[in-house]
Order: structure tokens, then sequence, then C-alpha cells
């Protein structure tokens, strides 16, 4: 993205802004509440207005937004009946029980979002944000309502899913961004400017017993804390 | 079985405040001489609440199906919701009662002019609310269906409208409780059967307890009617108890 601009009326969000994030790869955008991290994500997304999308995108918010009366395979689908593109969704809809299957859900495939349990559900919002198989996959604090554990699984899920795609991943937790980031970018201040890329040793999802890690949660917690003066 | 307790209490109330006042029946009939009626003249209230009941459900569905449309168009064209929309809200504030003359005049003594008042007032609370439904969709549901590249049509047919069925179906409840409304006023105006015709008929006869009798069934009707359409409510809208 170059030289975008956020704005809400005369709240600046950003200005000049121009980032670049790696193909393929997973950014991690790690910032504390109010910095404007989703409404960066929402830009890039082409949902404020004025703000046209550069590339076409699937978007996964922080909750599910599953839809009540359709299963759970017609939801993953449902980028393909929105379009009404009958052959594209017959096409995608093996792939829709692959990714299902992936995540965990093939026995769930006729069941209603309500049957489900909150990991459940966002397995299921996963699978429906990789189905619709588009060059960039934006994800706003996906896994924030979550229990620890489930949030653990859901990580190590999504980074095992995301591997070769080009991923925006916006979150407040340091140690998510750790996970499941190939590149970690901190945004700070108001308006916001974001850091130089940290890339971490190893692959994800990282393992966080790793000695080296907390060294650079600690790094990142500091950066988010200090900035916040 | 506690309300059915206070209705038996009330209605022994009733009999008794007759008996002891020696109230005249064509002025006050007790619960028993009603009873008696009913089960009398049962045929004809029968064929008297047939005719009503065909009323009804016929201005209910004619109510649900014109308040629906009129909800979508306002919902999905900025135009029709400039011009008409205010309309609507004006059609209201003519009391049906005053009107209903004017339909007999013009639709005459039959089914039509009954089945078109019941409508009248059924439709606007289905407009009402599946409109409101239209308009409150998750604002989370409208940014994913952009970002899926859908149509407005599309979001509207699939995600809006079934989004908004809930709203619809509260809509259909209040249309169900007052349907009974619409068809009495007309048979009041001017008709040749059903039970509002027949209330009329007997109290103009004195025959006060089949007046009563017929309100009773009038009442049961009403009743069946409402808990009908909650019933299909509950079955085309399963997931309206989840807060989404």
């Amino acid at each position: 993205m170059r030289d975008a601009r956020i704005a809400f009326g005369d709240r600046l969000v950003a200005r000049d802004l121009t980032l670049e994030f790696p193909a393929g790869r997973t950014t991690c955008l790690l910032g504390r509440s109010g910095v404007g991290k989703t409404s960066l994500l929402r830009w890039l997304a082409g949902l404020l207005p004025d703000a046209p999308r550069q590339q076409p995108v699937a978007y996964m918010a922080q909750s599910d937004l599953l839809l009540p009366w359709l299963s759970v395979l017609d939801n993953v689908l449902l980028g393909y009946r929105l379009r009404r593109d009958r052959s594209a969704l017959a096409a995608a809809e093996p792939r829709a029980r692959a990714l299902l299957a992936d995540v965990g859900l093939a026995d769930r495939l006729g069941d209603k979002p309500n049957q489900l349990s909150g990991g459940m559900r966002q397995r299921a919002a996963l699978a429906r944000t990789l189905c619709e198989d588009r060059p960039v996959v934006l994800m706003d604090e996906p896994f924030a309502h979550l229990d620890a554990v489930t949030r653990l699984e859901l990580q190590d899920l999504a980074a095992r899913l995301l591997a070769g795609r080009t991923a925006v991943l916006v979150t407040h937790d340091p140690l998510e961004a750790l996970r499941v980031g190939h590149q970690i970018r901190v945004l700070s201040g108001t308006p916001f400017i974001v850091g130089p890329p940290i890339e971490p040793a190893g692959v994800v999802p990282r393992d966080l017993a790793d000695p080296a890690l907390s060294g650079l949660h600690s790094g990142l917690v500091a950066q988010l804390r200090g900035q916040a003066r | 079985m506690r309300p059915l307790i206070t209705a038996i209490g009330l209605l022994l109330g009733w009999e008794a405040l007759v008996w002891t006042t020696g109230a005249p029946p064509y002025i006050l009939p007790p619960p028993s001489r009603v009873l008696a009626v009913m089960v009398e003249r049962f045929d004809l209230l029968l064929a008297e609440a047939a005719w009503t009941a065909i009323e009804m459900i016929v201005g209910l569905l004619l109510g649900l199906v014109l308040g629906a449309v009129l909800a979508i168009v306002f919902a999905a064209s900025v135009g029709w919701r400039r011009w008409a929309l205010p309309l609507v809200i004006v059609s209201q504030a003519i009391p049906v009662i005053a009107i209903a003359p004017l339909l007999v005049l013009w639709l005459g003594y039959g089914l039509a002019s009954k089945v078109a008042m019941a409508a009248l007032v059924i439709f606007f609370p289905v407009v009402s609310t599946l409109y409101d439904g239209l308009r409150r969709t998750n604002p989370g549901w409208l940014d994913l269906s952009r970002t899926m590249d859908a149509s407005p049509a599309a979001t509207l047919l699939q995600i809006r409208l079934p989004a908004a069925l809930p709203a619809f179906a509260s809509g259909a409840r209040i249309a169900a409780a007052v349907a009974p409304i619409g068809a009495v006023i007309g048979e009041w105006v001017g008709a040749s059967a059903g039970l509002g015709y027949l209330m009329t008929l007997s109290l103009a006869r004195g025959q006060t307890a089949l007046a009563f009798a017929a309100l009773v069934v009038l009442c049961l009707l009403g009743l069946a009617l409402y808990y009908a359409t909650d019933w299909a409510a509950r079955l085309f809208v399963p997931w309206q108890s989840q807060g989404e």
C-alpha cells in the first residue's frame, strides 16, 4: 500500500502510510487497543469510505460472522453463493469439505452454527476465509474471544493453513504475533506510525518455550508500552 | 393453570351478579345461559365463524404479502422510501373504522370489503417490523458480503432478508392479533354473514346471549389464528431465539 490516509471526520488515524507486505508470508500488525489497527485492516479490505480496495481479499473479523440459518458447509461456501456463480460453487464444494476436514469439522458439515462451540465456530470461519482463495487474507484479532487453550490450538491451525499465503493479521497480543507472524510490525502513536519489520527466527507456529522468544516478547511489550506514553 | 382459575372465578362472579341483581337476560345474560345458547345454536355459530375465519385468514395473507413487498421495496430503493414511506405512515393515522363505510360502498357487502379492511390494519405492523429488520442487519455480515463482492441484490436476498425474518415473524404475530379487528369492523358496517354480523343482528333482536356466544367464538378464533401464526413463525424461523 502507498500513501494511504485514514481519517474519520477530524480524527486522523494515519497518513502518508506506505507499507509492504511480503508475499506468501504472514505479517502481524501489533498494537494496543484504539491505535487504529482495525482501521488499517478495514482500509486494506476496501471497507472504509473513499478507500478502493487494491486487490481481492478474504476477510475474517473478530466475531465468526457465521449466518445462523445456513449449515456449516453453506457458510464456508458463502462467497460463492453470494456471487451466484454456479460452476464456481460446484468447483469449490470439494475444497470446502477438505478445509472443514482440516479444521476438524468433517462430521459437522450439516450442523447449524448454534450447534457448535465458540472454538468450532471460529474454525468454521477460518475455513470460510481460506475457501475464498483470494491472494490476500486479512484477519482482525480472529482468536481474541477464545479461551487460552483453544486460542493456542487455533493459532497452530491457522499458521499451518496459512502457509504460502499472503496474510495480514491484526492483534494486540505480542505472544500471538510471535507465534504466527513471519514478520511483526508494531503500530503506535496518534496518528499511528508503523515500526520497522521484526522477523523472529524459526518456522511458524513457533514454540513459545524457545528462550529467544521471551527476549523478543519483552522487547515488544516495551515497545508497546513505551510508545503509548 | 392460574389464569384458568381466575377466569372461572370471574365467570362465577358474573353468574352470581346476575342471580342477585335479577338483571333481565336481554341486558346481561348469565354465563350458563351463554353456554346453553352456544350448544343450542352450534351450527349457526360454526357457519358464521367459518365466514369470519376466511375473511381473517385471507386478509392476513394479503396483508403479510403486501407488507413484505412494501418493506423490501423500501429497503432496496431510496426513491420509493422518500416518495411512498411517509404515505404509508399517514395511512395509519386514518382510523380504519372511519373508512370502513367507504370500503363497503366500493367493494360491496361480501368478502372483498372485509378482506380489504383486515389487510389494511395488518400490513402496517408488517411493513414497519420487516423494514426495521432489513435496516438493522449485523454490520459485520454486510462487511463480509462486501469483501466477497456480493451485488446489492444478492446481499438483500441472501443476508439482509433472512436476517430480518425474526423481525417479520414478530410483525406477523402482531398482525394475527389485530386481524379480527379489521374483519369484525367490516362486518359491523355492512355484511350478510359472519360473527360480527351475527352480533349486531342478535343485539338488535334482544338475543343478547347469542351475541355473547358469538363474542366467545370470536375470541377463540382470534386465539387460534394467533397461535397458528406463532407456530408457523417458529417453524420457519428457528434461529430467531439467537441474538445475532
